[in-house]
C-alpha cells in the first residue's frame, strides 16, 4: 500500500511518551468517593434518576438521557448518593451538587460514597452471539451503556454510529494515532486488549455495514501496529500514519487515509466515513459482550513531576488529587506549574485538585514551571509560520490581529468557525502570541451571535 | 477489592502539589523552543560570511563602518522606546543589530561617521519606531536609509573605495572605483557591448562597492544557512534571482549592447544581498509562501527594468522598497483557502 497522505501543516512537539509507555495498564484501588458530573459529553446533560441517600450498586444506571444527543451515566462502584458537595475553592457546602468541570466552570453532579464492597449490580444481558443479532439491539445497547467517544469530544456513540436517513457510510475509520503528546493510554490498550479491541472494531462495523475499516496508527508506534496486525480480521486494515500533530484530528485523519476532504462546515459523514477512538472500540465491546456499562476508562497519569507515572483503568469521577495520589504523588511540589486533564497541546489547565475524570480523561498531564510558556502579545513579526502550520490552512497571523480588535464579524469571515484550536500556531509562533486562545474567544462571539439571530428569526416565525 | 489496595503505594508520604498555586492558562502548554530573538540571533550568525568577505575585501575600514552602524542603531532603538515609554525589552531582540549590520552593507567601506549616524537615524527612528517598531514597519528600515542617503548625498554615496587587492597594486586604475553595475551602465551608454572576462573576481567579491554587494559566495553561505535553518523560505531569493536572470538574458542575448549578461546581473550589485536578506525580511514581506514568490518575482521584473533602462545602474533596493508596498495586497491575493474550502472536491 502505497504511503498515506500528507494533511497541510502540523508540527512535531516534544512527545514525552517515554515517561509513561512502558507501564501496563493498572487497576485503580478503590476511592472513598466519587463525583460524577452529569455533563460529560457533548449534548444536553443527562437527568439524574436517583434519590439522596438511595444505595447503587456498580454499574447501576445513575442518570439518564435526556435527548438524543445525551448519554447515560452509571454508578462507579456501590454506595451511598450523597448530595451535598463541598466547593472545592471556598469549601462552603452547596445545596447543589456542583463540581468543577474539567473546563473550569461549575457543572451539576452526582457524589458516591462507596460502601467498600464494590457490589455489581449490571441490569445488561451479555450478548455473545452478536453476529446474529439486529443492528438495532446493538445500537440500543451501546446507547444504554453510556457509551461516548473516548478520544476527547465526547459524543454520544449510538448517535454516530447511527447515521441520518439516506447516508450510507462505506469506511470505518479507527483513530489509533494518539497524537497528543504525553498520552499513551491507547497505546496500552492496543498493546494489551488488542483481541477485544478488534472484535468491538467489528462489531461497529456490523452495526454500520461499512465495507472498509482503517485503524490508523502513529509509527512512533511500531509495537502496537505489530500487536494489532497480528490480530487483525476480514475487513480491517492498519495503515502507519506519519508522526505529525495533529494527525488524530478527524478531518486530518480521514483525508490521510481515503484522501476524502472533508468540507469545510460538514460533518465526516459527508464523504461516507465514520472515526471511532480505540478506547471507544473498546468500551463497545464490553458493553455487547459482558454487558457492561462505562464507568471506568483508561486513563494516563503522567509527566515529569509524577512519582509514578503510568496507565491506570480508572472509574469516572475519580479526583485528580486521587489519581495522583496512586500514581505516588509529585516529587517535588514546589516545582509543579501546570495540571491538565488531557495532553500538552489541548489539555486543559486545571485550579483544583477535586476535579474529577470524565469519560472523555484520556489524560492527566503535570509540568514543570519550566516546561510550560506564558503566552504574551508581542506584536506579530508576520513570520508566516502559523500559517504554514495550519492544518485547515487558515491565516492565524491576520485572524489574531482581527481578534485583538474584536471584529468577530472578520474572524467568521477568515473561517475561525472551522479552527480545530489545536494549537499548532500557537506552538510556533516566535512572538509567542496566544493564537488558539484568540480564536476559541472568537468562536465563542461567534456562536453567541449566531444563537442570538437564530432566535430573532424564531421570532419572527 | 485487597486485590486491588496493593496497588496504593507504601510510600511513607505522597506529596500532592498545592492547588492554589497551579497555573491555568488555555492550551497550548507548550512552545516551539523558537523566539523572535532567536530567530533575529540566527539572521545575524547567518550574516557573519559577509562581515568576513567585506572584511577580506576591504580590510579593517569595513569593520569600522559595522562597528558604527550596529552600534547607533542599537543606541537610536533604545532612545526611541524610552522616549515613546515604551518597555526597553524589543530592543534585545537583535532585530536592530541586524538593520545595523544590512546598513552597513549598505555603505561604502570608507563612509563617513556622520553617514552612518543619520542612515541608522533613518532606519531605526524614522522607518521602524515612528511606524510603531518591530512589526508594524511597512518598509525594511535598512533599504529605507539606503535610499534616503542616496538621494541627500548622492556623491558619497557614489563613491567607492578600492578594495584591498587593488591597493596593492600600485597605479590605481579609475576602474577599480567604479562598481562592475557603473562600468556596465558606462559602456552601456556609450553603446558599447561590455565585455567582463573575471567571473571569479565577481563570485568571490573582489570588487568594488559597498560592503555587502560584493561576495556572492559569502552571501550564498548565509542565506543558504538561513534556509536550512528554515528562517527564510527558498522560494524568495530563487524566484527573485531568476527572474532577473530571466529577464536580463533574454534581453542580452537579442540586444547585447543595453545590457551585460544574466550572470554578470547575478553576481554584481546588490540582488544576492536583497535577495537572500532583505526581500526576505519577515516584517515586510507577504506572509505567505506563495505571497512571498510573487513578491520576489515583481522585485525581480523592478530590478531588471531599472538596472537595463533606468537612470540609476542598481535597481534593488528601490525594487524592494516598491514590492514592500504592495505587500498588504499581495497578503490580500494570496490569502489561503482553508482546508476543504473546494467544491466538489471530496472524492
Ligand atoms: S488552532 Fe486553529 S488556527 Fe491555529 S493551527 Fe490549529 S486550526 Fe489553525
Ligand atoms: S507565527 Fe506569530 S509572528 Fe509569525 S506570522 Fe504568525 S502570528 Fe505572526
Amino acid at each position: 500500500m502505497a504511503d498515506h497522505l500528507l494533511f497541510p501543516g502540523g508540527v512535531h512537539p516534544k512527545d514525552g511518551k517515554s515517561i509513561s509507555f512502558s507501564m501496563p495498564i493498572q487497576s485503580a484501588p478503590l476511592l472513598e468517593e466519587y463525583t460524577i458530573p452529569l455533563s460529560q459529553h457533548i449534548g444536553t446533560p443527562a437527568q439524574p434518576i436517583v434519590k439522596r441517600g438511595q444505595r447503587v450498586l456498580k454499574g447501576q444506571k445513575i442518570a439518564e438521557a435526556t435527548d438524543n444527543i445525551s448519554a447515560h451515566i452509571h454508578a462507579p462502584t456501590s454506595g451511598e448518593i450523597t448530595s451535598v458537595s463541598k466547593h472545592p475553592i471556598t469549601g462552603e457546602m452547596l445545596a447543589m451538587t456542583n463540581c468543577i468541570g474539567p473546563a473550569g466552570h461549575m457543572v451539576s453532579s452526582l457524589v458516591i460514597t462507596s460502601d467498600g464492597e464494590d457490589k455489581e449490580g449490571f441490569t445488561l444481558m451479555p450478548i455473545e452471539e452478536w453476529q446474529s443479532i439486529d443492528k438495532k439491539i446493538l445500537l440500543e445497547r451501546i446507547k444504554e451503556a453510556g457509551i461516548v467517544g473516548m478520544g476527547g469530544a465526547a459524543f454520544p456513540t449510538h448517535v454516530k454510529l447511527n447515521p441520518p436517513q439516506g447516508k450510507r457510510p462505506d469506511t470505518l475509520i479507527i483513530n489509533g494515532a494518539e497524537c497528543e503528546p504525553f498520552l499513551t493510554a491507547d497505546h496500552r490498550l492496543m498493546l494489551e486488549e488488542p483481541e477485544k479491541i478488534i472484535e468491538g472494531i467489528l462489531m461497529m462495523k456490523y452495526i454500520l455495514g461499512a465495507k472498509t475499516v482503517y485503524i490508523g496508527i502513529e509509527r512512533n508506534k511500531p509495537d502496537a501496529i505489530k500487536t494489532m496486525k497480528k490480530h487483525l480480521r476480514e475487513g480491517i486494515e492498519v495503515r502507519e500514519l506519519r508522526v505529525l500533530y495533529p494527525q488524530g484530528s478527524e478531518k486530518q485523519l480521514i483525508y490521510a487515509l481515503t484522501k476524502r476532504k472533508v468540507r469545510m462546515g460538514t460533518l465526516p459523514m459527508e464523504v461516507n466515513c465514520i472515526v471511532q477512538n480505540i478506547g471507544t472500540a473498546f468500551a463497545v465491546f464490553e458493553a455487547i459482550v459482558m454487558g457492561k456499562p462505562l464507568f471506568e476508562r483508561i486513563t494516563t497519569i503522567t509527566g515529569e513531576p509524577v512519582v509514578r507515572p503510568g496507565n491506570w483503568r480508572l472509574r469516572i469521577g475519580t479526583s485528580i488529587g486521587d489519581a495522583l495520589k496512586m500514581a505516588g504523588g509529585v516529587k517535588d511540589p514546589e516545582k509543579v506549574g501546570k495540571i491538565l486533564i488531557g495532553g500538552p497541546m489541548m489539555g486543559l489547565a486545571q485550579f483544583s485538585l477535586d476535579t474529577p475524570i470524565m469519560k472523555s480523561g484520556s489524560g492527566v498531564t503535570l509540568l514543570n514551571k519550566d516546561e510550560i510558556v506564558q503566552y504574551t502579545s508581542v506584536p506579530c513579526i508576520r513570520c508566516g509560520r502559523c500559517v504554514d502550520v495550519c492544518p485547515m490552512n487558515l491565516m492565524p497571523s491576520t485572524m489574531s490581529i482581527q481578534a485583538m480588535k474584536e471584529r468577530f464579524d472578520l474572524l467568521e469571515e477568515w473561517h475561525v468557525m472551522d479552527c480545530l484550536e489545536c494549537g499548532c500556531c500557537s506552538y510556533v509562533c516566535p512572538s509567542q502570541r496566544p493564537l488558539v486562545q484568540l480564536f476559541r474567544l472568537g468562536k465563542s462571539h461567534v456562536l453567541k451571535k449566531r444563537q442570538r439571530e437564530l432566535e430573532k428569526l424564531k421570532a419572527k416565525g | 477489592m485487597s486485590k486491588e489496595d496493593k496497588n496504593i503505594p507504601d510510600h511513607k508520604e505522597i506529596l500532592l502539589p498545592d492547588a492554589s498555586k497551579l497555573i491555568v492558562s488555555s492550551s497550548p502548554h507548550l512552545h516551539d523552543s523558537g523566539q523572535v530573538a532567536k530567530i533575529m540571533r540566527e539572521v545575524a550568525l547567518a550574516m557573519l560570511p559577509l562581515v568576513v568577505a567585506a572584511i577580506w575585501v576591504f580590510g579593517l575600514p569595513a569593520v569600522r563602518v559595522l562597528l558604527l552602524c550596529t552600534a547607533f542603531c542599537l543606541s537610536f532603538e533604545l532612545i526611541s522606546l524610552k522616549l515613546l515609554g515604551k518597555s526597553l525589552k524589543p530592543a534585545t531582540d537583535f532585530s536592530a543589530v541586524i538593520t545595523g549590520m544590512l546598513l552597513a552593507m549598505n555603505l561604502d567601506a570608507n563612509a563617513p561617521w556622520w553617514i552612518c549616524l543619520i542612515g541608522s537615524f533613518i532606519a531605526i527612528v524614522v522607518a521602524k519606531q515612528l511606524f510603531g517598531g518591530l512589526g508594524y514597519n511597512p518598509f525594511n528600515p535598512a533599504l529605507v536609509a539606503r535610499v534616503g542617503l542616496l538621494i541627500g548625498f548622492p556623491d558619497i554615496m557614489t563613491v567607492w573605495s578600492p578594495t584591498t587587492a587593488a591597493q596593492k597594486v600600485s597605479t590605481i586604475d579609475a576602474q577599480s572605483l567604479a562598481t562592475p553595475l557603473e562600468i556596465a551602465s558606462q559602456s552601456t551608454a556609450a553603446g558599447k557591448e561590455l565585455l567582463w572576462d573575471n567571473y571569479f573576481d565577481l563570485f568571490t567579491g573582489n570588487i568594488s562597492g559597498c560592503l555587502g554587494e560584493t561576495s556572492a559566495l559569502a552571501i550564498l553561505v548565509g542565506g543558504g544557512y538561513l534556509i536550512l535553518r528554515r528562517i527564510i523560505w527558498w522560494q524568495i531569493p530563487f524566484f527573485y534571482i531568476l527572474t532577473v536572470a530571466i529577464i536580463t538574458g533574454l534581453v542580452n542575448n537579442f540586444v547585447p549592447m543595453a545590457t551585460p549578461d544574466a550572470l554578470f546581473h547575478i553576481l554584481t550589485g546588490g540582488l544576492m544581498i536583497g535577495a537572500f536578506f532583505m526581500a526576505t525580511d519577515m516584517q515586510t514581506t507577504p506572509v505567505t509562501r506563495k505571497g512571498g514568490a510573487i513578491f520576489a518575482i515583481g522585485c525581480g521584473v523592478i530590478t531588471s527594468v531599472i538596472r537595463i533602462w533606468g537612470a540609476y545602474p542598481e535597481g534593488v533596493s528601490f525594487a524592494i522598497l516598491f514590492m514592500n508596498a504592495f505587500t498588504p495586497l499581495i497578503d490580500k491575493m494570496t490569502r489561503v483557502k482553508p482546508f476543504g474550502f473546494w467544491q466538489g472536491e471530496s472524492k
